[in-house]
């Protein structure tokens, strides 16, 4: 039964394909069916594909289905195949289910736009690659998956390309991706040099043995992190993400929120095998997860755009995984993945529900009392942004929470990081709730016309409403269902390295931490409750009194004019090597070949005078002066 | 009985005279005439020379030598009338396009 899974690869294959070649023939009303259909039939077939392996023993579980042959030259063999374990179907689920709220949703947010057929075709092509990236059953496939997604957001970042921030934001992004790529077409290079298979399954058994000196796999997992580090928007490479808002709404819910950044994680998790190999690279994940979860905390905390506070929430979100994963909890990484795309999308949504409302005013300084016109918005935004603070009993809290259990068994200091980002994390969520729809309205005018969003778009929130408020309990402390789910899949590499997974179960310690967190998320809503609502002059005192260090997370901590002024200078560098090399020296070479030949010509050509007689002369001198020649000789 | 020297001196001044007017004139009629003067001298030399040695060759290379100049003579004189028909001129130095 499992062999029927390429059926989620076509639905959405097809939906951008009819979309694409026949979209403008089709008509709004065609399409607003189609696309969401295709994703809902491939989530149809996931799901049934999770229900078949349900029913399936344990060890049976992991599948492949191998589709064709791709590549074989030599002893070099590529088939184009899909794996599908507890890992794989989790992924499928998230990406086809939150996948197709957001179609909905979308049928109703880009109602209005001229290239309606496009935005389908791309947003189903996405499905496509995602699935392709989450199934593919060795590296080179999820690498045609890992760039496929990034062509995605790259048209989708750039959808309205007659705006140029959104155009050079299609490009950062892009570009900045490529770095990461760079790095996990090398970590494919290492891992064919040095295992001779890039399949999953082999790499697992072969690595243990093959790889025991930690040289080379601390090169490929170091490879892998740079490529994670790019597609998931962590430190030195998340400066794409804030700016990817410039796309629609939709897409800033559905990729740069729920489904693509998180492929970084996913990869790693999938590599799980060559982390336990390589310590020092776990840990260098585990540290860039925790370092930029508060560094983007931080920054979010500043920022008055609301689509920028959630992109800074996001990455600092992915942190988290990151950290899960870096410190061996993969099942942990995985389970923060799933709540977090619930909220996430979530939030994004009934962002743009309220962008939608306000005539696209993105600041919420302009918003105020928007509760009082969007009721369904309000509830549902609460809801995420409760689930993302941790506040108890929602599935933030019990990710979240999780992860940093794991963290305080590897190192106190990595849970004490991620318990300050905690505390961040727990003001700007609710800023984002008091400050747009608590108080009183701001801009009379943008109030007026404000109104609840139709159906199309209620409802997915609804629906993700309900997710993010129970997602949570797939994973309860000491009964956690998606440990036990997903423990297969990372149980068969974890006997190369026995302490990578620590203990799921924890004494007396995990209570008190579990409380501590709680309270953390608690505290935090009563300080934006105090700040934003009972004392709305505090963040202005705050502001002042911090002064410098406010306006260094207000401006992203000078990452982007860090680069700027980096490729600035390589720029500059270049230019002045074309200049010296290409023109002094090059060129001038060049034209000075060609100019001592002019003027030689010049010099010559004086003796064609025009004049027959003298040609005549100089023949008859000539031929007298040969004769001369011969007779003397 | 003349000598053959008198006709070689003759020969050689007619290829003088001819020399001179390809240099010193600037008609194009002329300077063809004084062509077809030179190339006649050096028949006269092999005319008399063939007498002088008393063999046939030299009188057989006139003959070829004048079948060449009829020749040479209605393709020089059809570029001569071309140059007047579009320069309306038959100075020499008038026509001087390919000056350097």
């Amino acid at each position: 039964m499992l062999n029927y899974a390429w059926l989620m690869l076509v639905f959405p294959a097809l939906g951008a394909l009819v979309i694409a070649l026949f979209g403008t023939r089709l008509g709004h009303r065609a399409i607003s069916w189609l696309a969401p259909g295709m994703v809902l039939l491939s989530f149809g077939v996931a799901v049934w594909m999770f229900v078949t392996m349900l029913g399936l023993p344990v060890e049976e579980r992991s599948h492949e289905v191998v589709l064709w042959s791709w590549i074989t030259t030599g002893t070099f063999h590529v088939d184009v195949a899909l794996l599908l374990d507890q890992l794989s179907i989790t992924m499928a689920l998230v990406v086809t289910g939150i996948g197709f709220l957001i179609h909905v949703y979308s049928t109703g947010y880009m109602h209005d736009d001229p290239r309606y057929p496009r935005f389908f075709t791309y947003m189903n092509l996405f499905i496509l690659m995602m699935l392709t990236l989450v199934l593919a059953n060795n590296y080179l496939l999820l690498y045609v998956g890992w760039e496929g997604v990034g062509l995605a957001s790259y048209l989708l970042i750039g959808f309205w390309f007659e705006k140029p921030s959104a155009a050079n934001a299609g490009k950062k992004a892009f570009i900045v991706n490529r770095i990461g790529d760079f790095g996990l077409v090398l970590a494919i290079f290492f891992i064919w040099t040095s295992l001779g298979t890039l399949r999953f399954s082999e790499v697992l058994t072969a690595a243990p043995a093959r790889l025991a000196t930690t040289g080379i796999a601390t090169t490929i997992t170091m490879l892998l992190l740079l490529a994670a580090t790019g597609k998931s928007a962590q430190l030195p490479l998340f400066v794409w993400l804030p700016d990817a808002m410039e796309g629609p709404t939709p897409v800033s819910a559905l990729i740069h929120a729920a489904t693509m950044v998180t492929a970084g994680v996913y990869m790693i998790a999938r590599s799980h095998i060559l982390f336990a190999l390589a310590p020092t690279s776990a840990a260098w994940v585990a540290w860039i997860g925790a370092i930029t979860a508060l560094f983007a905390a931080t920054i979010a905390l500043t920022q008055t755009d609301l689509k920028r506070i959630l992109a800074y929430s996001t990455i600092s979100q992915l942190g988290y995984m990151f950290l899960a994963v870096g410190v061996g909890a993969y099942a942990s990484g995985i389970f923060h993945l799933v709540t977090h795309a619930f909220f996430k999308a979530l939030l994004f949504l009934a962002a743009g529900s309220v962008m939608h409302a306000l005539a696209g005013e993105i600041n919420i300084r302009k918003m105020g009392n928007l509760r009082a016109k969007m009721p369904v918005t309000y509830w549902t935004f609460l809801i995420g942004a409760a689930a993302l603070a941790g506040i108890p009993l929602l599935s933030g809290f019990f990710s979240k929470d999780e992860i940093l259990w794991f963290a305080w068994q590897k190192s106190p200091l990595l849970w004490l990081v991620g318990a300050v980002t905690a505390a961040c994390t727990a003001v700007y969520a609710f800023r984002a709730v008091f400050v747009p729809f608590w108080g009183k309205e701001r801009d009379h005018k943008l109030f007026h016309h404000a109104h609840e969003s139709p159906a199309s778009m209620t409802l997915p929130l609804i629906l993700l409403a309900a997710g993010a408020l129970l997602a949570g309990y797939l994973g309860l402390p000491r009964q956690s269902a998606i440990e036990g789910w997903l423990e297969p899949v990372f149980a068969a590499g974890s006997g190369a390295l026995a302490t990578a997974t620590p203990a799921v179960a924890g004494g007396f310690m995990r209570w008190v931490l579990l409380a501590v967190s709680a309270l953390i998320a608690l505290g935090g809503l009563a300080v934006a409750y105090w700040a934003f609502v009972r004392n709305t002059d505090v963040p202005r005192q705050v502001r002042e009194s911090l002064g410098w260090a406010f306006t260094l997370a207000e401006k992203k901590y000078f990452v982007d004019d860090a680069y700027n002024a980096l490729v600035g200078y390589i720029w500059d560098f270049g230019g002045w090597l074309a200049r010296t090399i290409d023109q002094r020296g090059i060129d001038g070479a060049v034209n000075g070949v060609a100019g001592i030949t002019g003027w030689a010509g010049g010099q010559i050509r004086r003796l064609q005078t025009g004049l027959l007689g003298l040609y005549a002369l100089s023949i008859l001198f000539g031929a007298v002066a040969l004769v001369v020649w011969f007779v003397i000789k | 009985m003349v000598p053959t020297s008198f006709y070689l001196i003759l020969s050689a001044l007619l290829f003088v005279i001819g020399v001179a007017g390809v240099a010193l004139r600037r008609n194009v009629l002329i300077i063809f005439m004084s062509v077809e003067m030179m190339l006649n001298s050096v028949n006269l030399t092999f005319a008399a020379l063939a007498n002088h040695f008393m063999k046939l060759d030299g009188q057989v290379f006139v003959l070829i030598a004048m079948t060449v100049a009829a020749a040479e003579v209605a393709v020089g004189l059809a570029i001569v009338m071309e140059v007047i028909r579009h320069r309306d001129t038959t100075n020499i130095d008038d026509v001087n396009l390919l000056k350097g």
